[in-house]
């Protein structure tokens, strides 16, 4: 691990500008996925801007039909938030079905979300929920954030202050663990939302993506049954030695039922 | 005294409270005054021809010291890594012993094999400037696993080792079970793969060499099992120093499971490197160099044959085995698939003929060698898969099957086949007290219930030997050992009655300094609070031979107690004097000698004080002091042995395994103490569910490592486990004074063929013959898939 200069911010305004101008700062948060990077030396970034003290990242609050939580919020947090039991359980057992308690006590929403990372649990809720990204320049729409392999639409130094998830009349969420990592084989997000229902996955391919067949079938019965019989390609699933593209496509298929039997 | 912290007292473990604070001292927390540190340079080829290596950058990076090579280490002389076995072809020639040089010379065999290593005045200096190292590899085919290494055409690991083997042996009479198998009703045949497993210790290998040049002295801080055994090697072998000259200390060592007896290259190079530079050199492994640098375990391919009479009576067994070597003989690779596993084939049964035959293979991959169990996991696994597909194309129940062929109490001694004498055990005991633990007579309700959860269910079941309490010197010898197997214990009274052991064996993990001081406590009447265990230094210890093959208690243990017969011995002589008696009058008992038959006495404390303080003492004819040694060989393996029985729950739509109930009753002899012999067990017991369900090493075909991480090689958790129901029957060991056996490994023994055997079990209503471990989600569903398309067409 190269060394680097530390910062540790109070508010927004004050991270936004210590980034600027610095082309090799990295924000720091959980650090859960980060420090793996930078133990492994897979970068060496010459400033990090820790964002833990700000406390204006911290908040979960209910704007309307929307839970609003703070990119600073941590996995555990959201777990057992009341907010966001009362209004999406799914979520709140989402959450607390990240990692290890170790990793949830750390790791962040504002951390996953900007990490992008394929195996994560939250773009499934994001990309279900029809969530709304916001930073401090802008509010992303899901269906624009995730846009490949560890990519998204963020641009550099832009910092995601929080997610805003419309609360869904139904929704709860199914993962099949990497039995190593914990990390999402394959995570299936299924919403009834007052637009329609929205299924995501996570896990089985370069980003979350949705299954237009299973929303197809699902708004004509929201029952598990409404599945059967509907496949997803292997095609352009990843495959590796824990599962092949086959299996995960299986699985895709065992969780989406899952998932809208715990909606129920 | 002796009733509640002697043996049988479940007392709490007394290292525990340094562990639990916090406060142990591991290799790597020991830093020297003026502390420099070595980070190594690995190939990231499996084979590869070392062309060029270009220091020159690295050597002017701020903080480097040295940078050292195969040929610095060539050119000063250093010794090759030696193995500490060595088997005969069937023909009787000599195995291929390959050279095994500190740093890779001119060739580098497997990913992972240390071709240079940088010295600089911190970690992240060296670490910074390895990068810097140009080194120049010509990239050749690999083979990393045991069918590639094999086949016609494969690359060669050594020249010198024709089709890759490095030992074709075999043991048993061939002629006698051919005829077995000639005159038997049923004949059961299985392939098998034992899956290759790395030991993953909680704490990584480490080193720190420090060389004192004023008095041309050398001292090396290390992970080991067996520091004695490490400071001979590098004596008489690597670093050739004479032993005087050398200490060995291994501090606080957490976990080994047998990847830490091996004296490895690290432990020499960072010796030569403070030679090199004058400043104490320090090495520690990070995880993902363990995977690529411990020796890994298990790893054979395997064809069974087992021929039965019409009542399901065993005739004959007839087993060929592949063993994967890796690239380098590890210090006790050969003796693994060969003494360590043919010899136990038998299990605990009457097998009237076996015949096997074990090709020990080099592969492009790092060392196999010992892991918990070393060679009776593969023995168990092999003969237990066996034996339930026995009973299954019989259609004799499973437990009548093993009942009809178990070797009865009264056959004890009873020699095997595969030169073994069991000297005692009751295997039909176990198998009793194991079926009642798992109340087997209620499965078909648990099957039901199951059932309808949409869950499948399925039972296994292992009955299981093991020889452990390594080992009778001259047996080993003569089977090619290049060492002695036996114990040296010291014990020193003090003047005021309190004891410090010294023992030869080591403790990293199994709560030696509990219960050594236990067997003190039950023999002198001492609490264990004024007792201290001390281990693993050679300055301060006995010269023994370290911790492994379960034989700290059964060897260790036992050359304590013959120091303290003769410590109790010499009391008694003072104690007659001191009572104006006779010694053939005086009794030692419950911390006292006593004139027999009256009420005078002498604490043994007021003995030992006179021992120190000899004003009124028989010196003439004793000598003052209290302090004894002893030295034990044993006599032969003990042999632990019983039953596991495993239920699993199995999720037909995932493919997901889970263990619902681990029901096992052992006989591990005389139990010291009875929650460290549960500990060792439930420990045992994750391992073998870990390789059953959760871990294997991944090698492709070239031999490349594709899991060598936490992210993708999977340890079992304590989440997946379920709580265990754990039994013993005692039979005591015939043949060491404190008729124990040892428990470190059964549970990893055991355990393996009874998950698969339940899994197997859940699967069979369905079609599915065969699964291989580890049974992971991907292929319990690919077979339920496969079965289901079988019946269909
Ligand atoms: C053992 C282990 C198991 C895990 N299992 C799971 C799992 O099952 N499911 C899962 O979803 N995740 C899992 N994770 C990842 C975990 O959830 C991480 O916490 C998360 O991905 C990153 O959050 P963080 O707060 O730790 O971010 P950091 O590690 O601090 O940062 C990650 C990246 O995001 C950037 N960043 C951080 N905060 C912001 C911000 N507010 N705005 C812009 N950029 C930012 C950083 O610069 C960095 O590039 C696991 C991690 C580990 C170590």
């Amino acid at each position: 691990m190269k060394d680097f200069q530390f910062h540790r911010p109070t508010t927004v305004a004050e991270a936004v500008a210590l980034m600027a101008g610095k082309d090799g700062a990295k924000f720091l948060s959980g650090g859960q996925s980060l420090l793996p990077v930078l133990k492994l030396d897979l970068a060496e970034p010459t400033d990090l801007i820790s964002l833990t003290g700000i406390a204006e990242l911290r908040e979960i609050r209910v704007d309307g039909q929307a839970l609003v939580i703070g990119a600073l919020v941590t996995h555990d947090a959201v777990a057992r938030s009341a907010d966001v039991r009362k209004h999406i359980p799914g979520l709140a057992a989402l959450a607390g079905g990240i990692g290890d308690p170790q990793v949830r006590n750390r790791g962040t929403l504002g951390g996953s979300v900007a990490h992008a990372d394929p195996s994560a649990d939250y773009p499934a809720a994001i990309l279900a929920l029809g969530a709304t990204v916001h930073t401090n320049l802008r509010k992303i729409d899901a269906e624009e954030f995730f846009t490949g392999l560890f990519e998204s639409a963020l641009a550099p130094g832009e910092l995601v202050t929080a997610v805003s998830f419309p609360i869904p009349k139904r929704a709860a969420y199914a993962k099949f663990a990497h039995r190593a990592s914990k990390y999402a084989l394959v995570g299936v997000m299924v919403a009834l939302t007052s637009s329609g229902v929205r299924v995501a996955v996570t896990g089985a391919g370069a980003k979350v993506f949705r299954v237009s067949a299973m929303e197809d079938a699902l708004t004509k019965g929201f029952v598990p049954e409404a599945l059967s019989g509907i496949t997803v390609s292997a095609d352009d699933l990843n495959g590796d030695a824990e599962a092949s593209a086959e299996f995960r496509a299986h699985l895709i298929g065992v969780m989406a039922k899952r998932a809208v039997a715990a909606c129920q | 005294m002796s009733s509640a912290q002697g043996i049988g007292a479940s007392i709490k473990r007394k290292e525990d409270r340094r562990f639990l604070l916090g406060k142990g001292q591991y290799t790597d927390d020991i830093t020297l005054p003026d502390q420099s540190y070595a980070v190594l340079i690995r190939s990231p080829y499996a084979a590869a021809l070392i062309k060029k290596i270009d220091a020159a950058a690295a050597l002017a990076a701020p903080g480097v010291l040295a940078v050292l090579t195969g040929d610095d280490v060539a050119a000063d002389g250093l010794g090759g890594i030696p193995c500490g076995w060595a088997v005969k072809n069937k023909d009787g020639s000599n195995m291929v012993e390959p050279p095994h040089p500190g740093l890779a010379h001119g060739k580098a065999r497997h990913v992972g094999d240390p071709v240079a290593m940088v010295v600089a005045s911190s970690k992240a200096l060296a670490k910074a400037a390895a990068k810097l190292v140009d080194i120049d590899y010509d990239v050749l085919p690999g083979c990393g696993r045991l069918p590639e290494a094999t086949a016609e055409g494969a690359p060669l690991v050594w020249d010198q080792a024709p089709g890759n083997v490095c030992f074709d042996w075999h043991i048993g009479d061939a002629a006698l079970t051919d005829a077995a198998f000639a005159k038997a009703a049923h004949v059961v045949e299985l392939d098998l793969v034992n899956n290759r497993v790395a030991p993953n210790a909680m704490e990584p290998r480490a080193a720190n060499g420090h060389y004192a040049a004023a008095n041309d002295h050398y001292t090396l801080y290390t992970t080991s099992q067996n520091p004695h055994l490490t400071r001979l090697l590098l004596a008489a072998f690597t670093l050739h120093v004479s032993e005087h000259k050398l200490r060995v200390i291994a501090p606080d060592v957490g976990g080994g499971f047998g990847s830490k007896i091996f004296h490895y290259a690290e432990e020499l190079l960072v010796l030569w490197a403070s030679r090199r530079v004058g400043r104490p050199v320090k090495w520690t492994a990070d995880r993902s160099e363990a995977f690529i640098s411990d020796a890994h375990g298990r790893d054979h391919i395997s064809k069974a044959q087992l021929a039965m009479d019409k009542d399901g009576k065993f005739l004959g067994l007839r087993v060929h085995t592949l063993a994967n070597m890796g690239a380098y003989l590890s210090t006790f690779a050969p003796a693994v698939p060969t003494y360590l596993y043919a010899t136990l084939l038998s299990g605990p049964y009457d097998f009237p003929a076996i015949y096997a035959e074990v090709k020990a293979i080099f592969t492009n991959t790092v060392a196999v060698d010992a892991y918990r169990g070393a060679g009776r996991p593969e023995a168990t696994y092999l003969l237990e898969r066996l034996v339930e597909k026995a009973a299954r194309e019989t259609g004799i129940d499973r437990v009548e099957l093993r009942r009809r062929n178990l070797i009865q109490p009264s056959q004890f001694p009873y020699q095997t086949q595969v030169a073994l004498q069991y000297d005692i055990g009751d295997y039909q005991a176990t198998l009793d007290l194991a079926l009642a633990k798992i109340d087997y007579a209620g499965y078909a309700q648990r099957h039901a219930a199951s059932a309808a959860n949409g869950k499948l269910r399925g039972i296994g079941m292992s009955t299981y030997i093991e020889a452990c309490g390594i080992a009778p010197s001259a047996l080993v010898g003569a089977l090619g050992a290049r060492a002695g197997l036996y114990e040296a214990a010291n014990v020193r009274i003090h003047p005021t009655g309190s004891v410090t052991v010294f023992t030869g064996t080591h403790s990293h993990g199994q709560g030696h300094e509990t219960t050594f001081a236990q067997l003190i406590a039950d023999r002198l009447g001492v609490s264990t609070d004024n007792v201290e265990i001390v281990h693993g230094d050679t300055d301060r210890i006995p010269f023994g031979m370290g911790t492994y093959g379960s034989r700290s208690a059964s060897v260790g243990g036992s050359a304590i107690v013959k120091a303290l017969d003769k410590i109790v011995d010499k009391g008694k002589k003072i104690a007659a004097h001191l009572l104006e008696a006779s010694v053939a009058d005086i009794e030692f008992r419950d911390g006292a000698y006593r004139v027999v038959g009256t009420d005078r006495q002498k604490a043994f404390g007021e003995v030992a004080f006179a021992a120190y303080v000899p004003h009124n003492y028989p010196i003439d004819t004793v000598e003052p002091g209290l302090e004894e040694s002893a030295f034990y060989d044993p006599k032969n393996f003990t042999f632990p042995g019983g039953t596991h029985f495993v239920e699993v729950e199995i999720d037909p739509e995932t493919g997901v395994v889970e263990v619902v109930d681990v029901a096992i009753a052992d006989d591990v002899g005389v139990i010291i103490n009875p929650m460290i012999v549960d500990g060792q067990a439930h420990g045992g017991l994750a391992q073998g569910i870990g390789q059953a369900l959760y871990e294997e090493v991944q090698y492709d075909a070239d031999g490349q490592l594709s899991n060598g991480s936490y992210m993708t090689y999977c340890m079992p958790r304590a989440a997946d486990l379920p709580m265990f129901k754990v039994g013993n029957h005692v039979t005591a060991c015939t043949h060491n004074p404190l008729g124990v056996k040892g428990v470190g490994e059964v549970g990893a023994i055991g355990v393996p063929p009874a998950v698969i055997n339940a899994v197997l079990d859940a699967l069979a209503p369905l079609g599915v013959k065969d699964i291989s471990m580890p049974a992971t989600p991907e292929k319990v569903w690919r077979a339920i898939a496969a079965a289901k398309q079988g019946k269909g067409a």
